[in-house]
């Protein structure tokens, strides 16, 4: 059942179009992510959902209520801020308390909540600091003790984890999936960073200029991206682009300028003279010494450009023989050597027709 | 370089001296033992004495205090008001008759008060200097309230209202005790700038009226005595003690621009 | 804050009771002496009635033709006018190396330093300026050095107070600190790589002054100047205080019109005149400031 529906909202600022006619709908219990660039639409669209903005046009409903006209204090919504927005002169069991005082909570309850509450997020001792005695993952986690002690059914978090160090983002990011699971409640994500998306989403909404570019579970995302955008924003990829020559039997082949016609498996058989594209992920380009390549449908000779060393893998830039830019992710798994290739060493690129996916070229 | 450094120095010296040292001369004679403020003579608390006993200074210190006490307190939450209105709205009048009285000569506003209350047969005596005295000193009180609220992260009343507070509930447990430091420095500053006005006071208290200032400016264009120097002396450790306890509420008001 | 739910009158409750009082206090003040400009002066000072006896309204332009038609007027306009220009640019040469010091010191000191150049703008404006009665009384060790010397050269002795000289001094006195403050907010600003950078170019300290610090300091050098030159241009406490008889500036003509002449009308147009000066000056500057800085952003320094 749908929990949240957005339907076709939009909101303009004078000439610019935030949000463009987006229809989403987030179901109970979901960890729903909308990822874009910034600039993209996906923080307004979650400040029109916290009722901090109104859309000029569409519907937002919750649980088949339409919250138009409910300000933010009225809406079961509760928002985990980028900044946090703690309260900087109430202690963390003073921030944790405030939306069960405005609740009207009879007072005598709201210690034991409180307690409870911050139990639940590890930081029991800490009720009498103040927000700025306290290090940025725990800032997060009264942030969020703030936001569910009222039980909320909606948690709107704002790229929540933006302003912590790597190392503590990656550990953030599991209590977060333990959390979600825990209490159960919907999720909405915004963020800009694609592997904490994929990493944490059931689902992903991929946003560009305003409007939904995709909605789709992560890895079908990553493996079947529908639109060069979403291709391109998650994960690199090789974008190969030219005009559709021929289909046939489900595969589709492109005249790539500066490297030649490219084969593609299409699912749906796009129109021959289409404007489209290949979206290859690097990791899929095998690299083979000139001659030493397996038989496979795309095959093009080239030149190692540069390298990027990365340990585990190295990403190779190599450029066609017609000229083309390409990168392929090798594993630095041939015992004995560091890495299989140098600069100027001269290769053959491969890859079958499936390695590849076929998406819409709408730049052109 | 040492030799540029020093030269600075030296000038900045020179420029702190010419700052302090008419100060110091007004205080050290206000202890002179010496009708006359030429030479030292003697140690003596005669002045003050004296001051004590002089009742028309009473009166006068008395009609400053009761005038500064309402038009800081007035103009606090005017200029409070004002400076919300002005960060959070889009206003075209406001911030211009807020800041236009700090910006033009004073005594534009003096005189066109003078001719406001005599035209309304106004009474001219200690209401109208205070109703002055907070039309110019809302200016002030509103530009520290709005520097405050500036440096104040906006999220934080969204989180508020997010947290299920109405808008009232929002500014009383969220905005005016994070902007607290600012109001109170702004009715610190609209204190102290009303207990020292001469021009605007000068022209709205009419003739039966005195306060501190105006009662300085009599006693030194009639005849200067040692009791002035007292009377200055005391007022400049009020002040001080003003800026003392306002530096201790808002550190940042000290650094942040005062004109 | 949301479009819809804080409510239009949510804005006017904030904005409307300093609003109200500043638009009855600050701005119909200001209008009812425009207005006063033109009328005619009444019998016993004050205005005349706004209707005459015949029933005409009474509006004229009689007080402004006195003003620009009496030269005496236009001398005392030019007067206050150099008196302030003088006194900015004293300022400006006693503020720029103070702010410099401020700016390049130690960030602890700095808001020390800074507190002891606003501290003296806090202490009553007559008392700073009764200092200075004190300072150049004829009875102080100043005067009579100064006459001691001019007596052994055969001189005529002098008086200090109660002259221009005076008066300048007060003037500087009392509006250092609002040159020093906007000079040192922008000093404060300025990234010391450019400095390294131009010393690295090759340019000595004084290269280094005149072609990169002071033209990045034009934005707080105009500030300055328009925040001294405005008062100092009306003021009339200080002439009035230490000056002599020949020392009255535009601002004792207005007091003398309000207080002992009564002619509210004149009063007026000297009052809008001089703010109108003031202003204008104060806008030409800011001009300046803005094209200055533009030039130096298109590189042309």
């Amino acid at each position: 059942m749908a929990h949240l529906e957005i339907v076709d909202v939009t909101r303009r600022f004078g000439d610019f179009l935030a949000v463009d006619r987006v229809t989403l709908s987030i179901a109970v219990g979901e960890f729903f992510t909308l990822l874009g660039p910034s600039g993209c639409g996906k923080t307004t669209l979650l400040r029109m959902i916290a009722g901090f903005d109104q859309p000029d046009g569409g519907r937002i409903l919750l649980d088949g209520k339409d919250l138009a006209d409910l300000p933010p204090e009225e809406r079961p919504v509760r928002t985990v801020f980028q900044s946090y927005a703690l309260f900087p002169h109430m202690t963390v069991q003073g921030n944790v308390a405030f939306p069960l005082k405005m609740a009207k909570t009879p007072p005598a309850e709201i210690p034991a909540k409180v307690a409870q509450m911050l139990e639940g997020v590890r930081l029991s001792g800490f009720a009498g600091r103040f927000p700025h005695e306290l290090s940025g993952g725990q800032r997060q986690r009264v942030a969020i003790a703030r936001a569910l002690v009222t039980h909320p059914t909606l948690l709107l978090l704002d790229e929540p984890l933006a302003a912590l160090d790597a190392k503590l983002r990656e550990e953030m990011q599991i209590e977060l999936i333990n959390l979600q699971r825990d209490v159960g409640i919907t999720f909405v994500y915004v963020t800009h960073d694609q592997t904490e998306a994929l990493a944490l989403s059931h689902r992903i909404a991929v946003m560009n200029k305003g409007r939904v570019e995709q909605v789709d579970e992560p890895d079908r995302l990553y493996s079947f991206p529908r639109t060069r955008f979403v291709a391109d924003f998650i994960g690199t990829c090789n974008l190969l682009a030219g005009p559709v020559t021929d289909t046939t039997d489900g595969v589709a082949t492109i005249a790539v300028s500066n490297l030649g016609p490219v084969v593609v498996a299409a699912g749906v058989a796009p129109a021959q003279g289409a404007a489209g594209a290949v979206a290859l992920r690097p990791e899929k380009v095998r690299l083979a010494a000139p001659g030493t390549a397996a038989a496979a449908a795309n095959r093009f000779a080239g030149t190692i450009t540069g390298f990027l060393y990365q340990g585990d893998v190295t990403m190779y830039m190599v450029r066609a023989a017609q000229g083309h830019p390409m990168e392929a992710l090798l594993a630095n798994s041939a015992s004995g050597l560091a890495k299989f290739f140098e600069v100027g060493d001269a290769v053959e690129m491969s890859w079958p027709a499936d390695a590849g996916h076929y998406v819409e070229d709408e730049t052109r | 370089m040492p030799k540029r450094t020093f030269w600075l120095a030296a000038a900045a010296l020179v420029a702190y001296a010419f700052l302090y040292l008419p100060l110091v001369i007004v205080v050290v004679y206000s202890f002179n033992d010496s009708r006359l403020n030429a030479e030292w003579v003697g140690f003596t608390f005669d002045w003050y004495r004296k001051l004590a006993a002089n009742e028309e200074m009473l009166l006068a210190a008395g009609n400053s205090l009761l005038i500064a006490l309402v038009a800081s307190a007035v103009s606090t939450v005017f200029g409070t008001l004002a400076g919300l209105a002005m960060h959070r709205y889009r206003l075209r009048l406001l911030p211009i008759l807020v800041l236009a009285p700090i910006a033009i000569p004073e005594i534009l506003m003096g005189v066109s008060l003078l001719i406001f209350f005599v035209m309304l047969n106004f009474t001219l005596g200690l209401v109208s200097v205070a109703l002055a005295h907070i039309a110019f000193c809302i200016g002030f009180v509103a530009i520290v309230v709005r520097a405050r609220l500036s440096g104040m992260d906006e999220s934080l009343v969204e989180a508020a209202r997010d947290c299920g507070a109405s808008p009232a509930q929002a500014f009383f447990h969220v905005t005016l005790p994070l902007i607290m430091p600012g109001v109170i420095a702004g009715a610190l500053m609209a204190f102290t700038l009303s207990i020292d006005d001469f021009v605007i006071t000068f022209f709205t208290a009419g003739a039966g009226t005195v306060t501190l200032p105006l009662q300085i400016y009599s006693m030194i264009k009639i005849a200067v005595t040692p009791e002035v120097n007292a009377v200055s002396t005391l007022l400049m450790l009020l002040t001080l003690m003003l800026i003392v306890i306002a530096s201790k509420v808002s550190p940042s008001l000290l650094r942040s621009e005062h004109a | 804050m949301t479009r819809r739910h804080s409510g239009r009158w949510g804005k006017w409750l904030v904005a409307g009771p300093p609003l109200v009082y500043l638009f009855v206090f600050f701005a119909i003040p200001a209008l009812i002496m425009v207005v006063a400009s033109f009328r005619t002066p009444g019998d016993f000072g004050g205005l005349a009635p706004l209707v005459g006896a015949d029933g005409e309204i009474d509006l004229n332009l009689e007080s402004y033709t006195r003003f620009f038609e009496d030269a005496l007027y236009a001398q005392i306009f030019v007067k206050s006018f150099w008196y302030a220009l003088a006194t900015t640019l004293i300022c400006l040469v006693l503020a720029y190396p103070l702010a410099t010091l401020i700016a390049n010191s130690e960030r602890r000191r700095r808001d020390l330093l800074l507190l002891l150049v606003i501290l003296p703008f806090w202490s009553n404006f007559l008392i700073r300026i009764y200092a200075w009665m004190i300072i150049l009384g004829p009875n102080a060790a100043l005067a009579r050095t100064l006459n001691g010397v001019l007596g052994a050269f055969g001189q005529e002795p002098v008086s200090l107070l109660f002259s221009a000289f005076a008066v300048l001094v007060c003037l500087v006195y009392v509006h250092l600190p609002f040159m020093v403050l906007p000079l040192y907010a922008n000093l404060e600003k300025h990234d010391q790589a450019l400095l390294d950078a131009a010393q690295d170019l090759g340019a000595n300290g004084w290269q280094r002054f005149w072609r990169i610090t002071f033209p990045l300091s034009l934005p707080g050098v105009y500030a300055g100047s328009a925040l001294v030159f405005i008062p100092a241009f009306g003021i009339f406490a200080i002439p009035d205080i230490l000056g002599g008889p020949d020392d009255s500036l535009i601002g004792n003509v207005i007091k003398q019109q309000f207080l002992e002449t009564r002619d509210w009308p004149f009063g007026s147009v000297l009052s809008i005149v001089l703010t109108a000066s003031a202003l204008a000056f104060a806008a030409l500057a800011a001009w300046v400031g803005r094209r200055g800085v533009g030039r130096l952003a298109a590189g042309d320094a």
